[in-house]
């Protein structure tokens, strides 16, 4: 178990949310679509030119880009 | 927002559509209109529909609701879809621990929707009396919830005691564009002497517990986020958990990095081959008979006696003109825009945007865009609009 951030755990392996350091109103929305600390979080498909990234998280598909998804650290 | 009116066991019944959000509290105007809607239109109902393919994702809107109203329907939605990806949903459950009706339906199927508004109906007459379970804080947040909320109730006007749990969570959360509608609303002021007092005793005490303004949201959250989860593991059944493995395999190729830009390309060329060329019959078809309308226009302005400066304005002029432009932008646009919209129902639209993001990203804006740009090959407006 270490600490990474989110853009370095490997394609469809599961992490699970340690904190969120993203700015304000980007949090705000992580939060409304689940994401809090101790959710499990699994990159499932990358975009054609490699950003963004979508993520398995609760059941739903969701994007995140590169630069926000570096301020988010799971451990794996 | 939009309204729709129906009747239903010679009921009538006033439906207004509020935005769809994911989260009453961040603040978008959208969040904001909807919230103000529940709170302060005085609704006799309020139906929240959600998704029964993702369902813990959206319990989270229903959580906040039911601290701002009473008087609510859930509405599990798309319950067709959610049989195919082998999903089971135990609707009674699942009304229990919420404390409020629950109808499954299926938006195809009538008589499920029947079903929703009989017991709309019941729960507006209080046949149904809702008893919606609030969410537990942790105990820190709970105890300054106790402190405050005595002094919040002498305040709230009688008929809104119902809200006072959440007024109180808001006051200690410092959330004041919130604050300042319920004010506004009731016409009561919630800073008194009192209550000042209070928030500050209560700053004290949760800075004490290591919680500040940055992470008390956080911690009102996830609350609300782990209770949908407890709820879920309790009604949702996946019997085959593989249920998503056929849409991801399909993903990977709308997005790989070989076929994904190809198959976009393809689809929007064939989308705009069947535009250009099929909208040429039907142009042909509509030119023809405004032709055929103007000629005999023209007849009869001959007949009787028309000056000539007459039959050219009204003629030549505006008649002509408006058919020109119904007959040659109008096929396109009814033959692009359902297709597109065809495209949407699929799923694929947001597929586009994922694939394409990147590179809208270098113009500072987001893969969205993609979308209004194409509407704007249908028609200029509905790309403004989208923009």
């Amino acid at each position: 178990m270490s600490k990474i951030h989110l853009t370095d755990l490997p394609m469809n392996e599961t992490g699970k949310v340690i904190s969120i350091n993203c700015p304000g109103h980007i949090k705000r929305r992580l939060l409304d679509l689940g994401i809090v600390k101790k959710t499990n979080i699994i990159p499932v498909l990358k975009s054609p030119s490699g950003d963004p990234t979508a993520f398995l998280v609760r059941g739903s598909i969701i994007a995140l880009r590169k630069e926000d998804a570096s301020l988010i650290d799971v451990e794996f | 927002m939009l309204l729709g009116i129906c009747k239903h066991n010679n009921k009538d019944f006033l439906l207004i559509d509020i935005p769809g959000t994911y989260s009453l509290m961040s603040n978008s105007q959208e969040e904001e209109i909807a919230r103000n809607y529940i709170c302060f239109g005085n609704p006799d109902a309020t139906v929240i529909i959600l998704d029964a393919t993702c369902l813990e994702k959206n319990l989270n809107l229903v959580f906040q609701t039911l601290e701002i109203t009473n008087k609510v329907v859930v509405c599990v939605n798309l319950l067709d879809e959610a049989k195919k990806k082998n999903i089971e949903i135990d609707l009674n459950k699942l009304s229990k621990l919420l404390g409020v009706p629950v109808v499954g339906t299926v938006a195809r199927n009538a008589k499920t929707l029947n079903n929703l508004l009989d017991t709309v109906y019941n729960v507006c007459c209080s046949k149904i009396i809702c008893n919606p379970k609030k969410i537990k804080y942790i105990p820190i947040i709970e105890d300054c919830i106790l402190m405050l909320s005595s002094e919040v109730q002498k305040i709230l006007p009688v008929s809104k005691q119902y809200l006072t749990r959440w007024v109180c969570l808001k006051l200690i959360d410092k959330d004041d564009s919130i604050i300042n509608s319920i004010e506004n609303a009731f016409g009561i002021k919630l800073s008194n002497e009192q209550i000042l007092l209070k928030l500050d005793e209560i700053r004290k005490l949760l800075q004490k517990n290591d919680i500040d303004s940055s992470n008390l949201k956080d911690k009102i959250v996830s609350n609300i986020i782990f209770s949908a989860e407890d709820i879920c593991n309790n009604v949702v059944k996946y019997k085959n958990s593989s249920h998503q493995n056929r849409d991801r395999k399909i993903d990977k190729i709308l997005t790989s990095k070989k076929f994904g830009i190809p198959i976009m390309i393809l689809f929007l060329g064939l989308i705009f081959w069947i535009t250009i060329t099929g909208a040429n019959y039907p142009s042909q078809l509509l030119s023809d008979f405004f032709g055929y309308i103007q000629e005999k226009l023209l007849y009869f302005f001959n007949y009787i006696n028309a000056p000539e400066f007459i039959s050219g304005v009204l003629i030549e002029g505006m008649f002509q003109t408006v058919t020109w432009v119904i007959s040659v932008m109008l096929p396109p646009m009814a033959i692009f825009f359902p297709l597109f919209t065809i495209l949407e129902d699929l799923g694929y639209l947001p597929r586009i945007a994922f694939n394409l993001d990147n590179y809208f990203k270098k113009a500072c804006t987001t893969g969205k865009q993609a979308l209004t740009m194409c509407m704007g090959f249908g028609c200029n407006a509905a790309r403004s609009c989208g923009v």
